[in-house]
């Protein structure tokens, strides 16, 4: 008995330094974030702060536009978000429910895009924006982000309508629904709980993608959340409070829409790698 | 289910799947197939990115001079490097924790929901994190390692090539020990209970219970997830550009990628070359991929 309670303790133990480990980190930009300045830039700052200061997050929104840089992200996630779904759902409708030939071909080819190294297009596709002048526009972005999503939005919801019956497809043909009106109708709604997965997984992606938003959009008035971050650090000061604060405004909305979502977002994360 | 030539239910299949896949094809040609052949096109010429008129064509030299670049042969061994000590920890790390997690205990829904923190922030946020901790003279890293004693002046983590890589490594598997973990958990909970009583009745302890039937019932998973990682770690470019852009001899393949095609490449004639590296990175992550994919048998259709 003694020995299973050791074990147990053993296990607690674990579990507090599992917790301590991965929140640790977040938690310290909290606390940084509203620490006054003397604090902040003391050689041995206390674990937990005695004093607040919300300086940090006013000077974020007054001395630089980093609210226009919010809203860039915003439009930008959002848009290829929205766009992947629908592009994606109609594809991956085709190649679960349709019978055409080359489907393995269109499956190979969508797969190998989720393999491209970013960096390996990056000048090519900075000449091909250009010539349509997309640089420093919101499509410029959104268009390559939802090229980078679509592979696991589509692998992740052919799945879905995979396991779907098909006396669904038949009786609204026999009802004189057409193949759009089928999908539309009957199919989509059913497949909710795989669009809102997929559609997480893609705001995610969009909304921390760095190497293309820091390539593409070269104006401070177009800059995306994460490039903005990375611009903040200057030549001679490095505004750490101004930094931690902007880090836990944008993490603060995914942290949360990662605790309403987790089990969406965990059965998005290894749909594609479990099935597979 | 009966499927005949003659079925209306799917004789006009093919026009319709036509019209369903296009804009998927089209989107995925604008922005990584075009870029591609765009990217093999501009690696034969010597070019400026701002000056594409004044190009002069240079056929395959430029793949030879990469070879001869002692930096590009640098990164690439960073990037094995980086890979291989970050995938390799990340995999341990998710067993363990997956492990915890397929246990039922109290707080086990803070915990999974705790793991995907790391996950959902954004690289270059965390990469902030990281190096504000890793602050030599207000981070709390080295507060810590003063108070226990650990260590007696302030390492600067971020400016040493011992200490520097190590630093990146850690972050990255902070940030990616979550996926692990999650695709783990995944393949722990298809394991049937009876295999483990009847494990049991056999006498084995928890040690040999682990090698002899969780650890060959998760042995794909993890295969998949090696994959994915090991993939995904050859192209970092984020973590290390945000924590030291390249410095302390801790740059990699993309970052240097990235340095040549738009800072030395700008107005320089480095462009074409920058565009042999991309290539290059390319076929390397490429023949990984086929080799995994061989190795995994894993089934398209």
């Amino acid at each position: 008995m003694k020995h299973k309670n050791l074990r147990k303790i053993f296990f607690y133990i674990g579990v507090v330094i599992v917790l301590v480990y991965f929140l640790f980190p977040f938690y310290w930009a909290v606390v940084s974030s509203i620490r006054p300045p003397a604090e902040l830039f003391s050689s041995h700052p206390s674990l937990i702060p005695f004093h607040f200061d919300f300086e940090s997050y006013v000077q974020v929104f007054t001395e630089r536009p980093f609210a226009l840089n919010i809203l860039n992200s915003t439009i930008v996630a959002g848009s290829a978000t929205l766009l992947c779904l629908v592009i994606g759902s109609v594809a991956a409708y085709a190649i679960a429910r349709l019978k055409f030939a080359g489907k393995v071909g269109v499956m190979i080819l969508v797969l190998m895009v989720s393999m491209f190294p970013q960096v390996s297009i990056l000048g090519a596709l900075f000449q091909i924006l250009r010539s349509f002048k997309l640089i420093n526009t919101y499509p410029g972005l959104i268009i390559p982000y939802i090229a980078l999503t679509l592979p696991l939005t589509i692998w992740t919801l052919q799945n879905f309508f995979r396991d779907m019956p098909h006396e669904l497809e038949e009786a609204a043909y026999i009802d004189g629904s057409g193949k759009f009106g089928t999908f539309w109708r009957i199919i989509l709604p059913l497949a909710v709980p795989g669009l809102v997965a997929t559609g997480l997984l893609t705001f995610i992606f969009s909304w921390n993608e760095f190497l293309f938003a820091l390539t593409f959009e070269q104006i401070p008035s177009m800059y995306t959340v994460p490039v903005a971050i990375s611009m903040f650090t200057g030549y001679y000061v490095v505004p750490w409070g101004q930094i931690m604060a902007a880090s836990v405004i944008v993490t603060a909305p995914l942290v949360i829409l990662v605790l309403i979502f987790q089990n969406r977002i965990i059965a998005g994360m290894t749909a594609g790698a479990v099935k597979g | 289910m009966s499927k005949t030539k003659n079925d209306p239910l799917h004789k006009s299949d093919p026009y319709y799947a036509l019209i369903f896949i296009i804009p998927t094809l089209a989107v995925i040609a604008f922005v990584a197939f075009w870029p591609l052949a765009q990217t093999f096109y501009n690696s034969l010429y010597k070019s400026a990115l701002m000056f594409p008129q004044n190009k002069i064509f240079v056929g395959l030299s430029n793949y030879g001079a990469l070879w001869q670049d002692p930096r590009f042969v640098n990164d690439l061994w960073n990037t094995i490097r980086f890979t291989a000590w970050s995938v390799g920890i990340e995999t341990v790390l998710g067993v363990l924790v997956a492990l915890m997690l397929n246990k039922k205990f109290k707080l086990r829904g803070l915990v999974r929901a705790a793991v995907l923190v790391p996950w959902a922030i954004p690289t270059v946020v965390s990469s902030e994190m990281w190096r504000w901790m890793y602050n030599d003279n207000y981070g709390v890293i080295n507060s810590i390692l003063m108070s226990l004693h650990v260590i007696k002046q302030p390492i600067v983590f971020l400016a040493f090539p011992s200490t520097a890589m190590p630093a990146i490594i850690s972050v990255d598997v902070w940030k990616t020990t979550p996926f692990m973990v999650l695709l783990i958990l995944a393949g722990l909970q298809l394991i049937p209970e009876e295999l483990y009583e009847a494990a049991r009745i056999d006498g084995a302890n928890a040690w040999q219970r682990f090698w002899s039937v969780t650890f060959p019932m998760i042995r794909p998973t993890i295969g998949i997830a090696l994959i994915f990682r090991s993939l995904d770690a050859m192209r970092v470019f984020d973590i290390v550009f945000i924590m030291t852009k390249g410095a302390a001899n801790t740059e990699t393949l993309s970052v240097y990628n990235q340095w040549t095609l738009f800072t030395r490449g700008f107005i320089q004639p480095y462009f074409g070359y920058g565009s042999a590296m991309s290539v290059m990175i390319f076929l390397i992550i490429g023949i990984l991929a086929i080799f995994y994919v061989k190795m995994m048998k894993i089934r398209l259709d």
